[in-house]
């Protein structure tokens, strides 16, 4: 219930007037620190009205006195960085893997962009140190599916496996039991023979080099060694992408294995790619 | 002072409707301009709605609560572009009921993660993601493998989105279900059909298990469709520029 304002002597100030129950409320003004950051605030936000895009009109809106947009500025930051980087970058496009070496800026521009860009495209699949899981090779040991010189993985990188790239990396092996090449034996066979070429303590089955010679030979090699021109891995070096049991290679051999990779090509600028190059070749396995 | 805030605190309708004033204000100044201004409504090539499938997919997506950890959008500072590409764009958006911007990254963005990865990858990455990337913290979705995709209701869901405005045809929403199958198999009937409605569509059995249609199909198909539909070759930065 409202009553006039009442003078309180202890705390002297007057009362709001409002009664409720016998209760009343004193009328104590704002703090002033509060009061002066208010106003402060109300100047700021008219200040801010006219210098940045605000106020919504019929058909547009203010854009105000800076002109300020965000997608300019991060092209502005985008180009600045790629400008920055140019020095580097343009020397990099051009430079064999000897010049790269001998010269210590270029070395560590490229270390550190290739390690900045694995982490953001590549650690996906190939794992952040590297090293690969079932399917995706590891790129730190020097077993190469398609050859592990700088121009080798800098033209895996450009085009991908089995790729949208026209030059796309492309390897086409058999699925030697539901294209009705060999029987489940013979695969059984061949598998065993595969494993005891990387393990003294498996013997080969009877007539399964025979069957390897005929139908493997061809693009693993007859030492098996394997071909980097057809991505045929290396089958005696006891390194496996799928996996070297038993069960894993008569499945591969059986049905065979079809990984991809993008092409980085439009993805990545051709700089970008290098420094991922080169990166990749120092991992350990660069040849 | 003359006016009396006693009126307001002694009748709650006047504090009600007083309130709602306030807040109508609010809307008309922030909201409505949106919908009305020219220069907030982006011109771009390459946008379509959601097939079937993709729709489907993208439920999932919600069911499980994707959003909980993954954004969908690319901001622009100079950071995000560099990790993810070009930043969002509204329109990018503009068939999303509700969309799905989210708000917190505990893994990475996925506005533009179609056609990044293959869909083995995903495939192996959503049944167990540390198979893949050991330091990983997402959970493993394996029943997403093995569940049958549930698409009896899917014409509605795709009516639903056209009461709100997305533009699908009569014939969209009524061979929706056929739609889901024909874009798992090219061999399929209604194939041709399916690529008349949705001419950019990507075909192909995800799951890698043709004899079943399993929810790791639907949002197999929605994570390799997410941020590939604007062909930004075409993208008039100075125009779009606000």
């Amino acid at each position: 219930m409202s009553t006039e304002p009442e003078y309180d002597k202890i705390t002297d100030t007057y009362t709001t007037g409002h009664e409720w129950d016998g209760i009343k409320e004193l009328n104590t003004p704002l703090p002033r620190w509060w009061l002066w950051t208010f106003i402060a605030c109300t100047i700021w936000a008219i200040g801010y009205w006219i210098v940045m895009p605000s106020w919504p009109l019929v058909s547009d809106y203010t854009k105000g006195v800076l002109g300020h947009s965000q997608r300019d500025v991060v092209s502005a930051e985008v180009n600045a960085a790629i400008q920055s980087r140019k020095i580097y970058s343009e020397k990099l496009l051009t430079a064999d893997l000897e010049t790269i070496k001998n010269d210590r800026d270029l070395l560590e521009f490229s270390m550190a962009s290739g390690k900045a860009v694995f982490g953001d495209n590549c650690a996906g699949c190939h794992g952040s140190g590297a090293s690969g899981s079932k399917g995706y090779p590891n790129l730190n040991d020097d077993d190469w599916l398609w050859g592990g010189s700088l121009e080798e993985i800098h033209h895996t990188i450009t085009v991908g496996v089995r790729s949208t790239h026209d030059d796309t990396r492309i390897s086409d092996m058999p699925a030697f039991l539901t294209d009705e090449i060999l029987t489940k034996n013979q695969i059984k066979d061949v598998a065993t023979y595969v494993i005891s070429l990387s393990n003294n303590s498996v013997a080969a089955p009877e007539g399964a080099a025979q069957i390897y010679q005929e139908n493997c030979a061809v693009c693993h090699g007859e030492g098996a060694q394997g071909h980097k021109e057809f991505g045929a891995p290396n089958l005696t070096d006891d390194i496996w992408l799928f996996g070297g049991d038993p069960e894993t290679l008569n499945a591969t051999i059986s049905y065979s294995r079809k990984g991809v990779m993008p092409k980085w090509a439009g993805r990545l600028d051709p700089a970008t790619i290098k420094g991922l190059a080169v990166y990749i070749h120092t991992l350990g396995g660069g040849e | 002072m003359s006016f009396k805030h006693e009126i307001f605190e002694k009748n709650s309708i006047f504090l009600l409707v007083g309130i709602l004033i306030m807040v109508a204000i609010g809307g008309l100044v922030e909201i409505a301009p949106l919908f009305y201004l020219e220069n907030t409504i982006e011109k771009v090539k390459g946008m379509r709605p959601y097939t079937p499938l993709e729709l489907a997919g993208r439920n999932i997506y919600i069911r499980e609560g994707c959003y909980n950890c993954h954004s969908q959008m690319i901001r622009s500072t100079r950071d995000e572009v560099e990790r993810y590409g070009h930043y969002s764009l509204a329109a990018e958006s503009m068939y999303d009921h509700p969309f799905q911007w989210g708000s917190k990254r505990t893994g990475p963005d996925l506005a533009r993660v179609g056609k990044k990865y293959s869909d083995e990858w995903h495939r192996a990455h959503l049944i167990a993601p540390r198979a893949i990337v050991p330091e990983s913290v997402m959970p493993g979705y394996p029943f997403l493998a093995k569940n049958d995709l549930k698409f009896n209701n899917i014409s509605a869901d795709l009516k639903a989105n056209q009461i709100v405005g997305v533009p699908y045809s009569d014939d969209q929403v009524t061979f929706a279900a056929q739609d889901v199958k024909a874009q798992l198999d090219e061999d399929s009937e209604g194939y041709d059909d399916f690529m008349t409605r949705y001419p950019s569509a990507m075909v192909r059995d995800f799951d890698g298990n043709p004899e079943k249609i399993s929810e790791m199909d639907a949002i197999i198909a929605y994570m390799q469709m997410l941020g590939t539909l604007v062909d930004f070759s075409l993208y008039n930065e100075k125009e779009n520029n606000r």
